[in-house]
């Protein structure tokens, strides 16, 4: 008996040991959220609710205000989504169905090595290669010709919103690719083979079955790629311009919230730093809705292809 | 009539054809220019001084990058030791006892922290080691990096251990060994291999992280072995240099961004290649 009962204790002395490794994950996000919180206060303080819609960013008359960071990082993520999710969606269907088998694997595991690559190489390749091809071969002819159009005014520099969009773009095709995939995957093989055996060419399938089935899906993976797009620094604070002016055109220089954090979290004190914070706090809490929100939508997407409608 | 029809669908369904082809060649590309340019920039300065030499200031030739080397190394291997118990134990404790409010509430949290920009990693870590200690450190460093390895690894801990049959946890508890055995020495192992894959990608993902270091370990122009001191890493160099306005320094950028993805690939690869033996 007495080697049973300390089964049992060795048991739930394990069971307690995995459980106190896990509090401390829930404590260290916990811990994440107040230390970010704390610190952020004097700025919230003194600022308020006009931090989100003041322009100035003084240092020396310490008078912040987050808007052109905040423009920035929703311009450049909405550009970047315009991009990539029809390149992605078009990618996985082509890989779903058109394809040739031996083709599948190579496609995806390229997609997926994009994923693996770190941000500040494609910050790099960003100001050495997609910068100067942006700059002569499209920025440049399009100022000429349409520069009266408010969007597409110049000056041309080079590091501008549309790089920094074109570049998010590369960087999360990737998921929304696979996830994109998941999606299409979970169409019932009988759905398209009802419509192709109506005579229905392979489009007109491909049409009908994503509008009926994938769209919510296709749209959860869209939220997915924001959040990623929202948070990335590194590449964006390469190519944007780091200039904190709000313009309506996508050649000019921007700013985003990360990027803002990067260049001059090192050297900032006092309540430059708590602004920054503060800054930091709210790409937290926005990222953390968006993704959530994906993650609603995914897997309630999921839940219905597992009970086959 | 009917024939027009049919002919516009068709055409219709050829178009689009070739639409998804278009979509499926401009995914790759950038993939292909990124690794043609890498490998083409980063070769003119890729030479053996560059892994064994401290750099060398503005202008004067030559010089490396090998106290980055060691500093991404010491940096990642030093956010790992403290982070795959945690991360490990926790998975198993997500998989094999997790019910519940508490449970939900950590799972709540992994999801939160995986989600979370690298950058506020960075923000954390220096609030919390940077600003007492009042300098810069590889142990900062290696803080965030933590944050951003332990939720990717609990959960990917989680999902391995439930690929592995209730069957053979049942079929281990009949034959009378103790459960937290069975947990270790059954389902554990089972699941090891993709575990072990797990950890390896978030390694892979934690070596090129910038955005976390940049005021946290900083970087350093020396060698430096303290982990209280400010420390050189890879990525850092190669954002320094590639911002910097001389040439002969974007050259370097471009020889150090080849060994990063080196490094990264090579133990991405290595963790692809064990779940394919797996399989």
């Amino acid at each position: 008996m007495a080697s049973r009962s300390g089964k049992y204790t060795r048991d739930f002395a394990f069971e307690k040991a995995t459980a106190f490794f896990a509090s401390v994950v829930l404590f260290l996000a916990v811990l994440l959220f107040a230390v970010l919180l704390r610190e952020s206060l004097p700025a919230l303080r003194k600022f308020g609710a006009s931090f989100l819609v003041t322009g100035t960013w003084d240092p020396v008359l310490e008078r912040f205000g987050a808007l052109p960071f905040l423009f920035g990082t929703v311009v450049s993520s909405f550009l970047a989504l315009l991009i990539a999710v029809p390149l992605s969606v078009g990618a996985a269907i082509f890989i779903n169905e058109f394809a040739p088998p031996w083709l599948k694997a190579p496609v995806s595991l390229l997609a997926e090595l994009l994923a693996a690559i770190p941000s500040v190489i494609y910050g790099l390749w960003g100001i050495f290669v997609l910068v100067p091809i942006l700059r002569d071969l499209f920025m440049k002819p399009v100022t000429k010709y349409l520069g009266w159009i408010p969007l597409f005014k110049g000056p041309v520099y080079g590091p501008s919103m549309l790089a920094a969009g074109v570049l998010l773009a590369i960087m999360i095709i990737p998921f929304i690719l696979s996830v994109s995939r998941e999606v299409l995957a979970t169409v019932p093989q009988r759905q398209k083979e009802a419509v192709l055996s109506l005579g229905g060419t392979r489009w007109e399938m491909i049409r009908i079955v994503i509008g009926q089935h994938c769209l919510p899906g296709i749209f959860g993976a869209t939220i997915l790629g924001l959040g990623r797009a929202l948070g990335e620094t590194m590449a964006v604070t390469m190519v944007i311009g780091n200039r904190p002016e709000i313009s309506a055109s996508l050649f000019q220089q921007g700013y985003s919230m990360a990027a803002v954090i990067a260049n001059e979290f090192a050297e900032a004190g006092g309540l430059q730093l708590s602004s920054l914070v503060l800054i930091g706090l709210l790409l937290m809490l926005v990222t953390l809705v968006v993704n959530l929100a994906a993650k609603g939508i995914l897997s309630k997407m999921v839940a219905r292809a597992s009970r086959g409608i | 009539m009917t024939g027009t029809i049919t002919f516009r669908r068709k055409a219709a369904d050829r178009a689009m054809k070739w639409v998804f082809y278009l979509c499926a060649f401009l995914v790759v590309l950038p993939l292909f220019l990124i690794f043609f340019d890498l490998v083409i920039k980063g070769a003119k300065e890729l030479r053996w001084s560059l892994l064994v030499d401290l750099p060398h200031p503005v202008g004067e030739p030559g010089g490396g990058i090998a106290n980055g080397i060691l500093g991404t190394v010491v940096i990642t291997l030093l956010a790992m030791t403290g982070s795959v118990p945690v991360a490990v134990m926790s998975g198993i404790y997500l998989a094999e006892y997790g019910r519940g409010k508490f449970a939900s509430a950590v799972r709540f949290a992994v999801d939160t922290l995986t989600g979370v920009p690298s950058i506020i990693m960075g923000i954390f870590a220096y609030i919390l080691l940077v600003l007492p200690m009042k300098r810069f450190s590889a142990w900062a460093g290696a803080a965030a990096l933590s944050m951003i390895f332990i939720p990717v690894v609990v959960r990917t801990t989680e999902d391995m251990l439930r690929t592995v049959p209730t069957t053979v946890r049942e079929a281990a508890l009949a034959l009378g060994i103790a459960r937290w055995k069975a947990t270790l020495r059954i389902t554990v192992r089972t699941a090891w291999p993709g575990i072990l894959t797990g950890i390896l990608l978030a390694m892979s993902r934690i070596l090129g992280e910038t955005a976390p270091l940049l005021f946290t370990a900083l970087g350093n122009q020396f060698w430096q072995t303290k982990l209280d001191q400010p420390m050189a890493a890879v990525p850092l160099q190669v954002f320094t240099y590639a911002i910097s306005p001389y040439e002969d320094w974007h050259d370097k950028a471009w020889a150090g961004a080849l060994v990063l993805i080196t490094m990264v690939l090579l133990i991405n690869i290595a963790a692809r290649v064990l779940t394919r033996e797996k399989r």
